[in-house]
């Protein structure tokens, strides 16, 4: 399990990894955290001639607060998401499922941009993003945009970045003060992917769920957004009748594969159950 | 492919080297360097048996190039006994509590164990078992590791240790 | 006598001898990286070894073209099956009487065969030139199914055994048949199955799984040209046994062979084969003249190398309606994959699976094994277990449970009263074991008291009833095991491997200053031999355990033994070791005697010397003996305190245990939660309780993953899926559950300190109590046997299946 060789390259700046990346073309990869990448590339499933390293580029690091936005510098790991008192404070659905990532000495090197720029399906953070409704900040040749972490993703390992194009941060707006949170998610050990998992967002009037978002995690090829299934619970009291119908429609988009997690039937059911379970915990958290 | 000249500290002591941009910082460290305490036990990341400490964190180094360490602070297994030569807390409590048997996941624990005191000096047990998860062991089963940790928090935090290896 | 003198008690404990938690000593090096493993050896020169592998389970091998590989910077030869039968070793013989390709040669036969080797000047250049390989294969249908192995139209594997009805086991029924074995007496049997007022039947399989030690299996080869030596620095659970094997195969002088087995990272029974690595290590050494190491990565390790069990178990139990056992029929189907590559003592194709009559009085038993190839990779090895011991351990308890929820009767109580009895020691099983010792009833009854059995099955009485009337969707399993392990092999009148004889031995030499080096043909791999050896010497002689020096793994100095794996070490060479230290101590007390001036008899033992018997104030201490050995002995006698033991046991040991899992299962997602383990182990005498401690629980843990998980799984087109620890479930310290110990102690009679071994015990008893948990939780709602590996989706399938899940 050795890599092939390639060529190393430390950018100082964005700019330049964006050029590098834009002279260099499909023989170049940036290397973040590098927890997806490098074992590919010891399998030799990757091959990459060049690497192009972004943990030189000082301005991807780093958490702070910007009006009613968290910005996240691409190369922050999960290990100063979870340090960090901001992210406590403001946005705790981020620590509560960077937890369930991996195992600490891979939070201490996996990014939060490696980990919603890859299109890994298994990976936590995307659906989480889309939760929230954050957006990427893309930089590359032509410029920079910012997307919708909801538009990302294509398909499996398949992402709306062009050639060139570096994620260089997310900006996740904070959730109302008094929010309920969630990230349920069902694994067979530390360190493994999701079998199902379920965030939600919700915020509570009266005894009953004025807003609701649901996010789904490794039960598609892409993450999802379960709109339907946030729509069945938005007025209820997550009374039974709710819940079943939000995991039904839940359920109704999901389309995993079956792999040694169990067949499809089962990772669909449990995705139903991670999402009642989020919706019942993310409640209680309410005010 | 051209060769990399690195420079970095490891155990307090400069060293110097001259690699591919391939080279897992583990075979650095483990050839170049003839450390060859840290171990090489799955090769995905999974087991933890290649772990140091580099600037302060936790890392597999099966699964960071070496070139990637350029300028850094490693500690490994090599430099956790004290100044003296005598065994520290963490190697001790690991003697003590009978938290090792083939001694192949030893390094790799004790380096995390090191991180995680360091970041929480007095963890439960459920801190402890989430704290040293990334590591595999095969032999003792985690209960005497788990003891050998509280061993050496209670040795660093001058707190008295009753319990006895099972 | 003044206030210094010590007491008795303080001369004891000063040995640090049998019965005391002695630290071990092997942790001063291992706890600072200061281990040797193999991986550490690095020699002038050296180079490094790579296979290419087959991606196909089943092809034959069309060409394979080295040209490219060979222009890589770094890579000096490429070594193929064409390479090998020029010196004879492109196939090699198995343990178990079978041949094996080294280098795939002709055919593929498993999916990451060995297909070629690669040597190059280091690990990276060797990768690197096994991805230049070009090999063209043309693929063959995979035969995965061991029930259709011996299908008419199956395909043929084994084309080199074309026309061979006839193996090493006797008569071959199929060309993928391998052996049938069969003990017991069929007519005897059939007819109590005749006359039965109960019987159950039942298919009870144990899947495939993996040793995997996380060190991985590995080399270092040295061929010196000019003294025409081989020198192997390997992960070696049996050096002496590889010395034999590589002298027969390769066809060099055993006296210029030196194996050398360094610290091990676990070996679990990975450890005990030869495997290709091996042989083109040596050979690339001898053709390169440089030595080669073979460095072994996980997916190898998981994919090829060594699986365990794969045996699938038609079970049947006759018994009286009052729930008398009266009959054991089973009839096993062994997947041994491509090769017969079984580690088991060389007479016994199917290990030790005849004590499946377990721990309870079977009048009659009869049991046939079907041993077959498959298009998987070649092992069978004991996991942690005795040969084959685990899987007929599970097979009998688990069959235990079937049969007591068919009588409606609880598991523990069924259990008590077929267990074999005290008085019937030692007992003559009805496939032919003599069971040395055993107090069962008090085993069981000490772990329904502590445990509070009774309790805990009214609680699951009522939460079965809360579950009925929908108030929870958890269910509660009680798993209970009590198991007879069969360890120590094995008396020379019927165990060997490849026709040695399986004593074990030990060498002990006293230096003048009252300490000492022992040496063993047994070899660590963590079980703590430098420590515990010491200690039976220490009470033997009366040499505090720290001045005693043990060293293993060098077949240079160590006397031959057979090596460790099937928890024969204790039983084996711990008798050794005392034996050798018994004529240590006989010799000691003629010169003492000598000393003393009085007679021999006159002497007795004290601790740590002797004293003259009614004069307790003369005594020799064994230190001061040691200095006299050297100086004065008596006229005649020979300078020096030196001695040797072979022992060749004349009984296996038998250890057993009772254990109980409390389980908890959610039904909708089928994740358990095991609340309380509690296992109860008598391996007789304890030599070390804190290490004894430690074994168990690491054996717990492995029987936790091998029957929640563990799994090495194929496709339906021969791949196989996993390959990595993330599939192949290895807990981490927050899946693995709290383990409780307890023991009794019912020394072995025949065994010079009356010791049994308990290194494999938690494994072979552990895993019956976590099946049999999960399946006692869903028994309420119809199951009766739900197959392993039990993870979170086959629960939620079992329940689903039951109807408890919509």
């Amino acid at each position: 399990m050795i890599p092939g060789s390639f060529s190393y390259h430390r950018p100082a700046s964005v700019a330049d990894a964006v050029k590098l990346l834009s002279d260099l073309g499909e023989d170049a990869r940036p290397l973040a955290g590098g927890h997806s990448l490098v074992p590919m590339m010891k399998l030799r499933l990757a091959s990459p001639a060049h690497l192009i390293d972004l943990h030189g580029i000082a301005g991807l690091k780093g958490i702070r607060r910007d009006g009613n936005n968290l910005l996240i510098g691409a190369m922050t790991t999960q290990h100063d998401l979870l340090e960090s008192q901001e992210v406590a404070g403001s946005v705790p659905i981020l620590c509560e499922a960077a937890l369930l990532i991996a195992d600490p000495q891979v939070r201490y090197r996996g990014t939060i941009g490696g980990n919603v720029a890859n299109g890994d399906p298994g990976n936590d953070m995307p659906a989480l993003m889309m939760t929230l409704g954050a957006t990427y900040r893309l930089e590359g040749p032509q410029g920079a945009r910012e997307v919708a972490a909801a538009d990302f993703y294509q398909g499996a390992y398949f992402t709306i970045l062009e050639p060139g194009e570096i994620l260089t941060s997310v900006s996740v707006p904070v959730p109302a003060a008094g929010h309920g949170y969630a990230y349920e998610k069902l694994k067979r050990k530390v360190g493994d992917y999701a079998t199902a998992a379920a965030a939600v967002v919700l915020t509570m009037a009266g005894g009953k769920v004025a807003t609701c978002t649901i996010g789904l995690t490794n039960v598609h090829e892409t993450p999802l957004l379960a709109v339907d299934a946030a729509k069945a619970v938005i007025g209820t009291s997550l009374d039974a009748a709710a819940l079943k119908k939000a995991a039904s429609a839940a359920e109704a988009i999901m389309s995993p594969a079956a792999d040694a997690r169990g067949p499809v039937e089962y990772r669909k059911h449990v995705g139903g159950i991670m999402v009642t379970r989020a919706l019942q915990r993310a409640a209680t958290k309410a005010t | 492919m051209a060769k990399t000249h690195l420079t970095m500290k490891v155990n307090g002591a400069e060293v110097e080297g001259l690699v591919e941009p391939r080279t897992l910082l583990v075979h650095f460290i483990r050839e170049n360097l003839q450390m060859t305490g840290t171990h090489i036990g799955c090769e995905t990341t999974h087991c933890g048996a290649c772990t140091v400490d580099i600037d302060g964190m936790s890392v597999k180094s099966c699964t960071m190039f070496a070139v990637q360490a350029q300028g850094s602070d490693i500690t490994t297994i090599e430099g956790m006994a004290n100044a003296d030569g005598t065994l520290s807390a963490l190697q001790e409590g690991f003697r003590m509590m009978h938290g090792l048997q083939c001694g192949f996941c030893t390094p790799g624990m004790i380096m995390r164990a090191h991180r995680l005191l360091k970041e929480n000096p007095s963890p439960s047990e459920q801190e402890i078992r989430m704290g040293i998860s990334g590591n595999i062991c095969r032999c003792t089963g985690y209960q005497n590791i788990v003891k050998a940790i509280q061993y050496a928090a209670a040795k660093i935090n001058g707190v008295e240790f009753r319990e006895a290896a099972e | 006598m003044n206030d210094m003198t010590p007491t008795r008690e303080q001369r004891t404990a000063a040995l640090e001898g049998m019965g005391c938690k002695r630290k071990r000593v092997e942790d001063v090096r291992f706890t600072q990286g200061k281990g040797n493993y193999v991986d550490d050896v690095k020699l002038p020169g050296m180079l490094h070894g790579d296979f290419v592998r087959s991606p196909h389970p089943h092809a034959r091998v069309k060409s394979i073209n080295s040209e490219e590989a060979l222009k890589v910077p770094g890579v000096l030869a490429v070594i193929t099956a064409e390479t090998l039968k020029t010196v004879n070793l492109a196939w090699m013989p198995t343990l178990a009487g079978d041949v094996q390709m080294v280098l795939a040669d002709g055919k593929v036969l498993f999916q990451n065969q060995e297909v070629a080797f690669v040597v190059a000047t280091d690990r990276y250049a060797a990768d690197d030139g096994v991805n230049k390989v070009v090999v063209e294969y043309e693929p063959l249908p995979p035969l995965v199914d061991p029930f259709k192995s011996m299908d008419p139209d199956a395909p043929v594997l084994r084309e080199d055994l074309a026309g061979k009805t006839t193996g090493a086991h006797g008569p071959r029924k199929h060309h993928n048949h391998i052996f049938e074995w069969k003990v017991g007496d069929k007519e005897l049997t059939d007819a109590a199955f005749s006359k039965a007022e109960v019987a159950i039947k039942e298919m009870i399989s144990y899947h495939r799984t993996h040793p995997s030690p996380l060190e991985t299996c590995q080399c270092v080869c040295s061929f010196d040209k000019v003294k025409g030596e081989l020198t192997i620095w390997g992960t070696f659970q049996a050096p002496h046994v590889i010395r034999t094997v590589v002298s027969l195969i390769a066809k060099l002088p055993e006296q210029k062979i030196h194996v050398i087995a360094p610290d091990i990272g676990g070996g679990f029974g990975n450890k005990v084969g030869a495997y290709p690595g091996y042989i083109c290590a040596a050979v690339a050494s001898i053709v390169t003249g440089k030595p080669v190491k073979w460095v072994e990565d996980r997916i190898e390790n998981l994919t090829a190398t060594s699986f365990a069990r794969d045996y699938h178990m038609t079970t049947e139990i006759a018994a009286t309606r009052d729930g008398k056992v009266t009959g054991l029929r089973v009839h096993v189907l062994a997947d041994h994959g491509a090769f017969d590559a079984c580690a088991d003592p060389s007479k016994w194709p199917a290990g030790f699976f005849n004590i499946v009559t377990g721990s309870y009085d079977f009048p009659t038993a009869h049991l046939a094994v079907d041993g077959v190839y498959t298009n998987k990779a070649p092992g069978g090895v004991a996991y942690r277990c005795s040969f084959r011991v685990t899987e007929a351990a599970y097979c009998i308890e688990r069959a235990m449970d079937i049969m007591a929820q068919k009588l409606n009767m609880d598991p523990a109580e069924l259990r008590l009263k077929n267990f074999i009895k005290p008085e019937q020691f030692p007992y003559h099983s009805a496939l032919g074991w003599e069971y040395d010792s055993g107090d069962y009833h008090t085993a069981m009854r000490k772990m329904m008291e502590t445990t509070g059995y009774a309790a805990l099955r009214k609680e699951q009485a009522e939460k079965r009833e809360a579950f009925r009337r929908g108030e929870t969707r958890e269910i509660m399993g009680l798993g209970v095991s009590f198991f007879t392990e069969i360890v120590g092999a094995g008396p020379s009148k019927n165990c060997d491997i490849l026709g040695i004889a399986m004593f074990d031995s030990c060498e002990i030499r006293m230096h003048p200053t009252g300490a000492g080096i022992a040496r063993m043909g047994t070899k660590s791999q963590g079980q703590g031999h430098e420590t515990t050896w010491a200690q039976i010497i220490a009470t033997e002689i009366g040499i505090p355990a720290d001045n005693i020096q043990v060293e293993e793994g060098n077949t240079d100095t160590a006397p031959y033994g057979l090596g460790t794996y099937g928890s024969r070490s204790t039983p084996v060479a711990g008798a050794a070791i005392a034996m050798a230290a018994r004529k240590i101590k006989a010799k000691a007390q003629m010169i003492a005697a000598y000393k003393l001036e009085v007679h021999e008899d006159d002497l007795e033992w004290d601790i740590d010397g002797f004293r003259v018997k009614g004069l307790p104030e003369r005594t020799m201490s064994m230190k001061d003996i040691c200095w006299a050995a050297y100086n004065s002995v008596p006229p005649g006698m020979e300078p020096g305190l030196e001695a040797v033991s072979y022992y060749d046991p004349p009984n296996m040991t038998y250890p057993f245990g009772a254990y109980l899992c409390v389980m908890d299962i959610d039904v909708d997602t089928g994740v358990y939660k095991v609340r309380r383990f509690y296992a109860l182990d008598d391996c007789g005498t304890r030599i070390n309780p804190m290490i004894i401690e430690g074994q168990v629980h690491g054996g717990l843990t492995e029987a936790f993953a091998i029957a929640m998980g563990q799994e090495i799984r194929y496709d339906d087109d021969g791949n196989v899926v996993t390959g990595s620890f993330m599939d192949f479930f290895m807990p981490t310290a927050v899946e693995t559950p709290h383990w409780e110990t307890d023991f009794t102690v019912t020394p072995s009679p025949h065994h010079p300190i009356g010791a049994k071994g308990v290194g494999e015990s938690p494994n072979v008893g552990g895993v019956p109590a976590f099946s049999n948990a999960v399946n006692d939780a869903f028994s309420f709602l119809g199951a009766t046997h739900i197959q392993m590996p039990h993870d979170y989706w086959r629960n939620w399938k079992a329940a689903k299946d039951l109807g408890a899940v919509a």
